[in-house]
């Protein structure tokens, strides 16, 4: 015989559970750890095994030792991982990959209490903290087969346009799952069709790097190689949506995607390091309660505002 | 151990009411001086020598000193020592002065010593103000070691200096950071308190004694200000 659970109205379920939306999750995630693997060779199989093996069981063992209830199959963990994992250069040293997936785990969610009280996204958070704590961070790998000596934003900073069409499929240097916007756009398509997020968000980040970078650039093919390099696409779609860290209501989202994509530009054009989604996420998440506040959700059945 | 002897005075700083982990003072010198061993070490001592002196003299005086303006008499107690340590330094141990640079001096605005002078040299034996003084530097100067042997070793790869192989090609830079300082100031709080853990005492029970400006609080003297 079940539990019997007594709790407040409403009653209605949807029927989708944390378990089956963060497994949607990884699926979406597997064309980008795809390109990923068949861009950066054998290492980066090793990273993505590294940091979702250490995320599970660094969560795992910290609920056994506090003795907390044991939250490692709703696969959380597993997204954090293995998005952690597809911020990361494929060149990285696996000890590093171990630290920052633990940092991210611990530090970030299970401290602050587990799943749905974590204030900012962990794998984010593991990224940036990685990005100060190693210097090895700074120096991305490249693909097997490509010739290029810098990544595209940094090119882009020097001046030089790279091609829109191998942005587009991925083959430049840069992070595992970052660099293959087709990859990614084919996540995000699963992800909408599931209706795990809504499209706004990621629309309206992007748009705004878009615009942003267009008006002070003023060359279309600039703007859009702009959008098209880095982790915009991965952050926008996969990070900045993350439930817990993002707003609810879609006019918070589009407040949240404004904000990550005006703060991500100015780090690109004028700060010293050449990428800023990460950056721009972070301090976005630390902003959303206040957004949260700023854009209720209207009560169903309740009185109009 | 009897609640009020000399020795759980003498003991207590060390870890229970550990000044930096237990009561959080002192954390600014915490924070600055632990990216060394050295350094952390150098800025133990001082602080300690000053502590004691300063508990020794406010003790003796405690009777003198007009309760509406002790903090001044104390700042002044605690300034002229940390002026002896300081020129001291200067004389006979440069290296370490250029190191500590300016947190040598701000020894002066410490919390744990105007606290301490607060919370237990104004109201408490000579002898007992030394011993609480040696205890409390003690715990200060443990807890910045510790600090500082983490973040030194893992930090930079090296102990005191001298650089540990292996370690040295696998360092986490950020631990030498002040973000690091703060990462693992937090945890060996969390580590402190999981060991003293139901011992330590709680926020209630040294409530408004443990603070260092209870005397002007309304809410806890029941004092009108003036």
């Amino acid at each position: 015989m079940g539990k019997l659970h007594i709790s407040v109205s409403p009653h209605l379920h949807s029927g989708r559970s944390t378990q089956g939306i963060m497994r949607d999750v990884v699926f979406s995630l597997l064309p980008a750890t795809a390109a990923g693997i068949a861009l950066f060779g054998l290492s980066a199989v090793w990273v993505v095994l590294t940091c979702v093996f250490t995320a599970v069981l660094s969560e795992a063992l910290f609920n056994f030792i506090i003795k907390k209830e044991q939250t490692v199959g709703d696969w959380s963990a597993v997204v954090t991982g293995l998005l952690l994992a597809l911020n990361l250069p494929a060149n990285i040293p696996l000890w590093q990959a171990v630290i920052g997936t633990v940092f991210a785990i611990v530090i970030v969610k299970c401290f602050f209490g587990g799943i749905g009280c974590n204030v900012v996204n962990p794998a984010i958070t593991g990224r940036v903290f990685m990005l100060i704590a190693f210097g090895s961070m700074a120096q991305a790998a490249f693909p097997v087969d490509s010739t290029a000596a810098a990544t595209p934003l940094v090119q882009l900073g020097e001046g030089t346009v790279p091609d829109l069409l191998e942005l587009f499929l991925g083959k430049c240097g840069g992070s595992i799952g970052e660099t293959s916007v087709l990859a990614l756009l084919i996540g995000f398509i699963y992800l909408l069709v599931r209706k795990v997020i809504s499209w706004h968000l990621p629309v309206v980040y992007i748009g705004t790097v878009f615009l942003f970078t267009f008006a002070v650039q003023g060359d279309l093919t600039v703007a859009l190689a702009y959008i098209l390099s880095g982790g915009l696409f991965l952050g926008a779609i996969f990070m900045a949506t993350d439930y817990v860290t993002s707003p609810a209501t879609p006019a918070g989202k589009l407040i949240f995607g404004l904000g990550a994509g005006i703060i991500t530009v100015l780090i690109r054009l004028w700060g010293n390091y050449p990428e800023g989604v990460s950056f721009a996420i972070l301090l976005m998440n630390i902003l959303n309660p206040y957004i949260e506040a700023w854009t209720p959700r209207k009560v169903f059945g309740g009185k109009k505002a | 151990m009897q609640k009020n002897s000399n020795l759980s005075v003498l003991v207590k700083g060390l870890l229970l009411e550990n000044p930096v982990f237990v009561l959080v003072l002192g954390t600014c010198p915490t924070l600055a001086t632990t990216q060394t061993v050295i350094g952390a070490f150098a800025m133990g001592l001082a602080a300690m020598a000053v502590l004691i002196c300063s508990n020794v003299v406010i003790s003796l005086l405690r009777k003198v000193i007009p309760d509406t303006v002790r903090i001044p008499c104390y700042i002044v107690i605690i300034a002229g020592f940390v002026t002896i340590v300081q020129m001291f330094m200067h004389a006979y141990l440069p290296e370490l002065y250029d190191l500590l640079g300016v947190y040598l001096a701000l020894i002066t605005v410490n919390c744990i010593i105007l606290g301490r002078a607060e919370m237990f040299a104004s109201k408490n034996s000579v002898a007992r103000s030394a011993l609480d003084g040696v205890g409390m530097g003690l715990g200060f100067t443990l807890a910045l070691l510790s600090m500082a042997v983490i973040r030194e070793v893992f930090g930079a790869g090296s102990f005191a200096g001298i650089a540990i192989p292996f370690i040295k090609d696998h360092t986490i830079d950020i631990l030498t950071q002040a973000p690091g300082g703060l990462l693992v100031y937090g945890l060996l709080i969390f580590a402190v308190t999981a060991l003293t853990h139901g011992k330590a005492p709680k926020k209630k029970s040294f409530g408004c004694e443990g603070c260092p400006s209870a005397g002007n609080c309304m809410s806890c003297t029941g004092k009108e200000e003036n």
